[in-house]
């Protein structure tokens, strides 16, 4: 961390198995207890969202992801700008990240820097614990936080 | 355009709560058919409540919505509370209240800045909205924030509360933490006052509502956590009567049942809660609803945006009037002792009155479980509105058409994964 407020955000659901890992890997930040590093729970909601981040210079929002093909335990690393497009317009239960940056932009509440560290998931079923491919990359994703949040990464 | 047939598709509608289809067909210039298809799959919770102990539907319903946690959790523990005749102290009951004052103020502010005012503005979502006018939805978010703030203080977290237990609590504020809470909701009064009046600008399409309104009634005051239920029909009955009006029943169109009251159509939410008791409004929210052009009732599904802002500033208000009263309870909750019975609760959701019943064991356990929620109760009545709005409009071209039944559904801000999910919209005409 160089001089800069960062907030790291855990998104999902610890009762829906993989979906779970957001959580997982900001607990584990958590622990870590890093100066100037706030860690904040969330399941994705735009405005606790926009509160969570208001102010941060650095903002990682650490989350699950599908994909197609599926690779189970990939990690995926996004820019803000990567994520732009529309937003999702079925319903406010699929208000996302991606919405609450939109809106964070129009209000001028969105961090200096957004980045998100994303697991692809293979189980979003009813239960808790992740699958084995992904307990496996949560070492690496949360290593992958500590990457961003010591400035390893460009923007 | 009227005098062919025509067909229109809509294959997600925006802005709704879950995922869900409309579907109307028009023939002959006459609207045939307008179906509401929930086609979300049923999530099953009243099966997988059997076997569980009565002190866990608090925790497991609060995940049927993530916007309304607070109603399923206490109409759940109205239920067993019932069955097992426990009574809440007073300082608690005040306390449930509160705690969905907070649900109302959070859940009425999202659906009238995100979902709702943007079809009256021409914005096709919040964000635009935001982009032009960034006071308004900063005011918006400003609103919502106080009432998570009740949430996160009193219910241990915003989403999917943590605190609420069958009999209470598992532990009550000290006065301090309520007195910065009430601080953010002085300033909230002002916001949803100024709510009320930015709302009484919109333009509102003519539409009058013919169902009978089903609310719950609290003597003297507007209902909230609790109470019996009455109709406009004159009706007036406790929560133990509900299975004996309310009739549940599947139609080949959707996920979700649908309900009759009585055998005929009804309508549940802000409309029915504002017409049967707005003489309990707070003397504020009465005022604006007044200077905002509200009669004593109001059937035009429209104006709901407007019932909901009225409804915020009297959540707003009381739970000002609770905070100031606050006495810490003697205890966080009161026993509750397992009995073979049947208990029936309800509330007062954003979104209408929310019922559950619980048939206990002597041993604690759940026999049988019943969760009719609002949309459920609201489908009928959408489609019939739906039914008279495309009517009324077939000179719209089908783009239009669409848009302004997409609106129809928004009046309702229905929260299709509490009834099952929602939206897609087709519009055949034949």
């Amino acid at each position: 961390m160089t001089g800069r407020s960062a907030v790291v955000i855990g998104i999902g659901n610890p009762y829906r198995h993989d979906d779970g890992i957001g959580p997982a890997v900001a607990d584990a930040i958590g622990r870590l207890q890093l100066p100037g590093v706030r860690v904040v729970l969330s399941d994705g909601e735009p405005a606790s969202l926009l509160a969570a981040w208001a102010g941060a210079g650095l903002a990682i929002v650490a989350d699950a992801a599908r994909s197609e093909p599926p690779c189970p335990g990939r990690i995926h690393r996004l820019t803000g700008n990567e994520l732009g497009g529309e937003s999702t317009g079925a319903s406010s239960h699929g208000f996302g990240v991606r919405y609450a940056l939109r809106l964070g932009q129009a209000l001028d509440r969105q961090p200096g820097q957004l980045v998100v560290i994303a697991v692809e998931g293979t189980d979003f079923t009813a239960g808790t614990g992740l699958s084995g491919p992904v307990t496996t990359a949560r070492t690496a994703a949360v290593a992958a936080v500590r990457a961003e949040l010591a400035g390893a990464r460009p923007g | 355009m009227s005098h062919r047939s025509r067909k229109l598709t809509v294959s997600g509608l925006s802005r709704v709560e879950g995922d869900g289809a409309l579907r109307i067909t028009v023939h002959g210039g006459q609207v045939d058919r307008a179906e509401l298809n929930i086609y979300e799959p049923p999530r099953f919770f009243e099966a997988f409540l059997r076997g569980r102990s009565y002190t866990e539907p608090p925790d497991i319903t609060a995940r049927i919505c993530g916007i309304c946690p607070v109603a399923y959790q206490t109409s759940a523990c109205n239920a067993i509370e019932q069955a097992c005749q426990a009574v809440l102290d007073q300082p608690l009951a005040d306390l449930r209240r509160l705690l969905y004052c907070g649900e109302w103020i959070s859940s009425h502010a999202l659906h009238i800045y995100f979902l709702h005012a943007p079809d009256f503005l021409g914005y096709p979502d919040a964000i635009a909205l935001a982009q032009e006018h960034r006071d308004i939805v900063a005011r918006g978010l400003e609103l919502k924030k106080a009432g998570t703030a009740i949430l996160e203080v009193l219910g241990g977290r915003a989403v999917h509360p943590v605190n609420v237990r069958v009999g209470g609590f598992y532990r009550v504020p000290a006065p301090a933490e309520l007195g910065p809470l009430a601080g953010q909701l002085r300033r909230a009064l002002d916001l949803a006052l100024g709510t009320v009046q930015w709302a009484a600008s919109f333009d509102f399409p003519d539409l009058e509502l013919r169902h009978d309104l089903l609310s719950a009634q609290d003597p003297g005051r507007y209902p909230l956590e609790s109470g019996t239920l009455g109709t406009a029909s004159g009706l007036s009955f406790p929560a133990t009567g509900f299975p004996d009006h309310v009739t549940e029943q599947q139609v080949p169109h959707s996920t979700a049942l649908h309900a009759t009251l009585d055998g005929h159509r009804y309508l549940t939410g802000p409309l029915a809660r504002y017409s049967l008791n707005s003489r309990h409004l707070s003397p504020a929210a009465r005022q604006a609803a007044a200077a905002a052009g509200l009669g004593a009732e109001c059937r035009n599904p429209f104006r709901s945006v407007l019932v909901r802002a009225v409804e915020v500033v009297y959540a707003v208000e009381e739970a000002l009037r609770i905070i100031g009263g606050y006495q810490p309870p003697s205890r966080p909750a009161v026993e509750v002792i397992p009995r073979a019975a049947t208990g029936h609760g309800v509330s007062e959701a954003p979104r209408g009155v929310l019922y559950h019943r619980y048939a206990i064991g002597a041993d604690g356990l759940i026999r049988s479980a019943t969760i009719i929620p609002p949309t459920s109760q609201n489908q009928a009545a959408i489609e019939d509105d739906l039914r008279r709005v495309a009517a009324a409009h077939l000179h719209l071209d089908d783009t239009g058409l669409t848009s302004l039944c997409e609106r129809v559904i928004r009046n309702y801000d229905p929260c299709i994964s509490c009834a099952a999910h929602f939206l897609t919209l087709t519009v055949h005409r034949a």
